[in-house]
């Protein structure tokens, strides 16, 4: 780094359980060029000013969803936002909202973990297919039904964006929901009526509100806030239908 | 997990909140506006006699008696909802409240418009 770089206030949350009370806000001095992303800004000040920081990356290119955080109090992804955005205003790095804090940056996710093997998050088959029987073929069609929702990285970004995960964890969210559409809307699956059951539940599509800043901050594209409308249709046929003699719903 | 009866609530607030979006503005404009200005209608357009043929017609009751329970799920929905954004914990009572409002309007449109006749 040479003395023409210019130089950006990153303020970034701290909490290590074992010396700090509650979190508190520490300010470090980085300087930076025009093509640093925020996580290269906190890699610099792991590597040179303070390696005590915490924080989780691994792809640094939008890929791996480890490196989410509060950049100015929006969810994003650190790899994916630019130190120059920012300058020459300081920029505030905090943990993702709605998580338990673990260490500085880092987030427990066990809860959103948890949902997202719940749901089966696999093609389960109609039944079991033999190599001879050749692959599953698909139309442009039905894969345009799946495409967008299968971009989905499990950053968490639409966790913290989502006022209703905030005010009730139990809320199964927007990103797991997408994913359960994912494949509850792929035609090589069968595994519905078993996921309609989580679909269907108060905790399922039915603690949305229709808020919608889950889909802003997709950094993957992806719409969880249609997945859910999707969904909040799809449940109420079912509920309508499981009052019939031979009702589709269980 | 426990099957939710929301569907039924979100199926009504969703039909009330086509029909308002449909026509609640061209209503505003009608009952609002035009006709106490007198205003492109005539001003006794919704004079006593003629709200009364209106309503004691099939169509008109069918109508009336729409706009009125359909907008009220719709208004009592969205009423009880952002309650729960503003933090209401215990959220039983206001869910009776609101949907308590709606049924008891449901009710006494349907009751109204038998008892004016045919
Ligand atoms: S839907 Fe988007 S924001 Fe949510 S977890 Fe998946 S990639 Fe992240
Ligand atoms: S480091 Fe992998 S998404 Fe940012």
């Amino acid at each position: 780094m040479n003395e023409t770089h210019k130089v950006i206030a990153i303020e970034v949350l701290r909490y290590r359980p074992e010396l700090d009370e509650k979190p508190f806000f520490q300010t470090y001095q980085v300087p930076f060029t025009e093509e640093m992303s925020v996580l290269q800004g906190l890699l610099y000040i792991k590597d040179e000013l303070d390696g005590t920081l915490s924080f989780r990356w691994s792809c640094r290119m939008a890929i791996c969803g480890s490196c989410g955080a509060m950049i100015d109090g929006v969810p994003m992804l650190g790899c994916h936002t630019f130190l120059r955005d920012y300058y020459p205003n300081k920029v505030r790095v905090e943990p993702l909202a709605h998580f338990p804090i673990e260490r500085d940056l880092v987030v427990g996710a066990d809860d959103f973990i948890g949902k997202l093997e719940r749901i089966k998050p696999y093609i389960v088959p109609k039944e079991p297919r033999t190599l001879a029987e050749g692959e599953y073929l698909q139309t442009p069609a039905q894969l345009e039904r799946i495409l967008q929702f299968s971009s989905c990285i499990n950053c968490m970004l639409c966790y913290a964006a989502c006022p209703q995960y905030g005010l009730d964890p139990a809320f199964i969210g927007p990103g797991v929901l997408a994913l359960l559409h994912r494949y509850n809307a792929d035609s090589r699956d069968a595994a519905r009526a078993d996921r309609m059951q989580l679909v269907n539940a108060e905790e399922g599509v039915w603690s949305c509100t229709a808020v919608g800043y889950c889909s802003e901050v997709c950094p993957k594209g992806v719409d969880p806030a249609n997945a859910v409308n999707q969904n909040k249709t799809a449940s109420a046929a079912d509920y309508f239908l499981h009052w019939l003699p031979k009702g589709s719903g269980k | 997990m426990k099957r939710s009866n929301a569907p039924i609530f979100w199926t009504l607030f969703g039909a009330g909140g086509m029909l308002s979006a449909l026509i609640g503005p061209m209503l505003v404009l009608i009952t609002g506006i035009a006709v106490p200005l007198g205003f492109l209608l005539p001003a006794d357009l919704m004079s006593y006699p003629h709200m009364l043929k209106f309503a004691q017609h099939w169509a008109g009751k069918a109508f009336t008696f729409a706009v009125v329970s359909l907008f009220l799920w719709h208004g009592v929905h969205r009423i009880f909802h952002s309650l729960h954004d503003l933090g209401l914990k215990t959220a039983t009572g206001a869910k009776l409240t609101c949907y308590g409002v709606a049924l008891l309007g449901t009710a006494l449109a349907a009751y109204s418009l038998l008892v004016i006749g045919f």
